[in-house]
């Protein structure tokens, strides 16, 4: 599929579950109510395009859930408390990303099995930080997760400056497009001079980048945080990137498309909580509306390739 | 090029360089220099060091011994390749497939930065391919899996070529026409030929002979790592030219015979008009890209992936040309490679024995250069990996075997063993639909297709089988 049309689908199933949603709840057609709506999205995204960083180097990571909680209990306590200490800890945690990719390259390590092991180490610091619920967020952080933007809600706006930002800087930039080059053709990238080991650790410190963003945008909007609190965003992330129209390989991955996956998956827990569903099945409803968006995006591709 | 100073200065110097894997001597002290304005032809045969040499002036492998030295385009020596102008172009596509056309430039032209350098990547890849390939039709825009293999091809040869900051000096190209068709590939023998006149110098790698003699003004010959001869083009004959490489079956063989076979019952026939008997050898010629080699996957795929086929057991199998995408499994061994259609049929668990044994039978039925076969497969060289794809072929009892342009890249002295085996075959009453870009292995068929926009625009048999007819029935069209 060309990528000016990869987009299309997304869009289309963003689409399709929102009108149904106002169908369902003509109340949340307002600013409060879509504001409530995609809320919780707004870190979802975040770790959504960390995800993609990765899958666009053709590596997975299985940590990215545990890595938004440790991120969320150090800005719940160190960035609240000592905020210059808490900056310099975050700045450590993104580093150890891409020093994580640079070995992952370096010595040819399969990427899911060195982001689940690490996944461990995050969640077993983010519980020796903060054993017990609790943290307090940053005054500046909550104010801005709940600020209220003139016309469009702030998740509204987030989402389309995130969409933005991503997409100048992987699909138009230099380096963005020598990033999706490693994910098509590494030797290619290689051999034209380019060091390998460097770009991934450039994909790999995104991804850290994004997901300390979107640690910081959770804990804006629950104002505590808690070991635990994000173990669900590695499924979440992974299925957003592929939503998004992203492929596994071949560095084919679209930011702006894996903005809008977040967003229906957020959309479609709250689709699923106003057709009453219950709770117990809704983990599998999601899982169906996932695999219904994949049927037809396979369905269309093979379309193309028949004409 | 513009660079009068450089004068003519070697811009590349070999002198011993060797280089060895382990035991094996890939480069056994080569001394080498091109100057501006050579247009180098190297041959010899597959796995005799040509892709190391060019690995080692291209600066992928450093040398084991021996000193490679550059001049740039002032005249100053540098041991930095790319500084001097050095630019490759390899035989396995290197293109990255999910990056539009212009953006694969920027892959390997870093310089091109800051605003609006995408217009300005655009401009720089499609002045590159209007200039080598005129009448392209390539949209710089387009992403380079959109593309055919021909066009993706000509897409890697114009960034070769393309200007990139600096000047292309000394462009290799390795079996660059491999996958193009006659026209498009005079187009770049004409280019070369310009490019060199104006300063430049190329390498050309070819297993075609034509191309040799009509571009290159000096050729150097490769055997087992090293140089065995290295004059000028008008020194050598094509037979002096076989005779150097030193393969054994250089002369034409006997057995070639065109003795008319009885045709026995008719076992394939496609909507679409293509048929075979059995025994018969089948070839689909015309242009590249017009439909042969989907014509094939569908019989193909139709007749062994469907959930409605009869039974597990096959009546047909497939010689990848596409060796990356469609052939090899690339972390398995050469054994493996080999005994896949055939591993443990009928059996619950491996029979090691009995596969052990078939690697030894095939290895020496084929002519796979290898000490063990146990080694991985991309340990060997393009031309025995695809003896490799043969023998895994031949060794099922399918009675159909479908080829899609097997030869791509293979030196001559495979082709030939390849040949008198495929012969050997269609006696003992196996069918073989073979899709090919070279008209000379076309006309070895006992019946050809020729295809023209995805459909079949001619069958000839017998004596009609001549390259006139074959690129009459491919052109008429354009012609009318």
């Amino acid at each position: 599929m060309q990528t000016k049309y990869r987009i299309l689908l997304p869009l289309i199933s963003l689409a399709v579950l929102l009108a149904a949603t106002f169908w369902m709840q003509p109340r949340t057609m307002s600013y409060f109510g879509v504001n409530l709506l995609f809320n919780l999205a707004v870190p979802i995204a975040l770790a959504t395009i960390a995800q993609m960083m990765i899958i666009m180097v053709n590596d997975i990571d299985l940590g990215m859930g545990a890595f938004v909680s440790l991120v969320a209990c150090v800005v719940a306590t160190f960035l609240q408390d000592t905020p210059v200490l808490g900056t310099i800890m975050l700045i450590g945690l993104i580093l150890s990303y891409a020093a994580m990719g640079a070995l992952i390259h370096r010595l040819e390590l399969p990427a899911i099995v060195v982001t689940l092991g690490m996944s461990f180490v995050w969640g077993g610091l983010a519980l020796f930080i903060l054993p017990s619920p609790g943290g307090a967020s940053p005054g500046w952080l909550r104010a801005l997760m709940t600020s209220k933007p003139p016309l469009m809600p702030m998740a509204v706006v987030a989402a389309i400056l995130f969409s933005i930002v991503t997409h100048l800087l992987i699909m138009r930039s230099g380096i963005g497009t020598v990033l999706r080059g490693v994910g098509g053709n590494t030797r290619a990238v290689q051999r034209a001079g380019w060091s390998v080991i460097w770009l991934k650790a450039l994909a790999y410190g995104l991804a850290g980048l994004f997901a300390v963003l979107a640690g910081m945008a959770l804990v804006g909007l629950t104002t505590s945080a808690d070991a635990n609190i994000a173990l669900r965003y590695t499924l979440l992330s992974i299925a957003g990137v592929i939503l998004g129209g992203g492929e596994f390989i071949g560095g084919k991955v679209s930011p702006t498309g894996a903005v809008i996956g977040a967003l229906t998956l957020t959309l479609a827990s709250s689709f699923l909580n106003f057709m009453r569903l219950n709770p117990d099945w809704q983990i599998g409803a999601q899982g169906a509306i996932l695999i219904l968006v994949l049927t037809a995006r396979l369905l269309f591709a093979k379309r193309e390739a028949r004409t | 090029m513009e660079n009068v100073a450089s004068g003519n200065a070697p811009i590349v110097t070999l002198t011993d360089a060797e280089k060895h894997f382990g035991p094996v001597r890939a480069l056994d002290g080569v001394s080498l220099s091109i100057s501006p304005g050579e247009c180098l032809g190297l041959v010899g045969h597959n796995g005799a060091g040509k892709s190391t040499l060019v690995n080692l002036i291209n600066g992928g492998l450093a040398p084991s011994a021996g000193q490679i030295t550059y001049t740039d385009g002032s005249g100053k020596d540098t041991l930095n390749p790319m500084s001097a102008g050095v630019r490759s172009v390899f035989q396995e596509l290197s293109l990255c497939p999910n990056l539009t056309v212009a953006e694969n430039l920027r892959i390997s032209h870093s310089d091109l930065k800051g605003a609006g350098w995408r217009r300005r990547a655009r401009e720089e890849i499609s002045a590159a391919l209007d200039q080598v390939f005129p009448g392209h039709g390539i949209d710089a825009g387009i992403e380079v899996d959109q593309l055919s293999i021909a066009q993706r091809q000509m897409v890697e040869i114009a960034i070769g070529f393309s200007p990139r900051g600096s000047t292309a000096r000394l462009v290799i190209l390795d079996e660059p026409t491999s996958s193009l068709d006659a026209g498009i590939a005079e187009q770049l023998l004409d280019h070369i030929r310009t490019f060199c006149a104006a300063g430049g110098a190329v390498i050309f790698i070819t297993h075609m002979m034509g191309e040799i003699f009509a571009t290159a003004s000096r050729i150097v010959v490769m055997s087992d790592g090293k140089v065995v001869a290295d004059k000028p083009t008008t020194d050598f004959t094509r037979q002096g030219l076989v005779d150097a490489m030193g393969h054994v079956a250089a002369n034409s063989d006997p057995e070639t015979q065109t003795e008319k076979r009885v045709l026995t019952e008719e076992i394939l026939r496609t909507s679409q008009g293509l048929s075979a008997h059995r025994g018969e050898i089948v070839g689909l010629s015309g242009l590249a890209g017009h439909g042969q080699a989907e014509a094939l996957a569908r019989l193909y795929f139709e007749s062994t992936s469907s959930w409605r086929s009869l039974g597990s057991k096959s009546q047909m199998v497939f010689v990848a040309g596409d060796r990356g995408r469609d052939g090899v499994l690339p972390l398995w061994s050469i054994l493996r490679n080999a005994s896949i259609t055939v591993l443990g049929q009928g059996k619950w668990l491996l029979d090691r024995k009995a596969e052990a044994e078939f690697g030894e039978t095939w290895k020496d039925r084929v002519g796979i250069r290898t000490d063990n076969i146990d080694n991985p497969i991309l340990s060997l060289s393009g031309g025995n990996q695809q003896k490799v794809l043969f023998a895994r072929a031949l060794a099922s009892d399918a009675p159909v075997v479908i080829m899609d342009d097997p030869m791509r890249g293979v030196d001559v002295g495979t082709k030939r063993d390849v040949y008198r085996m495929i012969r050997e075959e269609a006696a003992r009453g196996r069918t073989f639909l073979w899709y090919s870009t070279e008209t000379a292995e076309v006309c070895e068929c006992d019946r050809v297709f020729v295809y023209r926009n995805h459909e079949i625009s001619a069958e000839l048999t017998g004596d009609d089988i001549t390259e006139d007819k074959i690129l009459a029935a491919s052109f008429e069209m354009q012609e009318a």
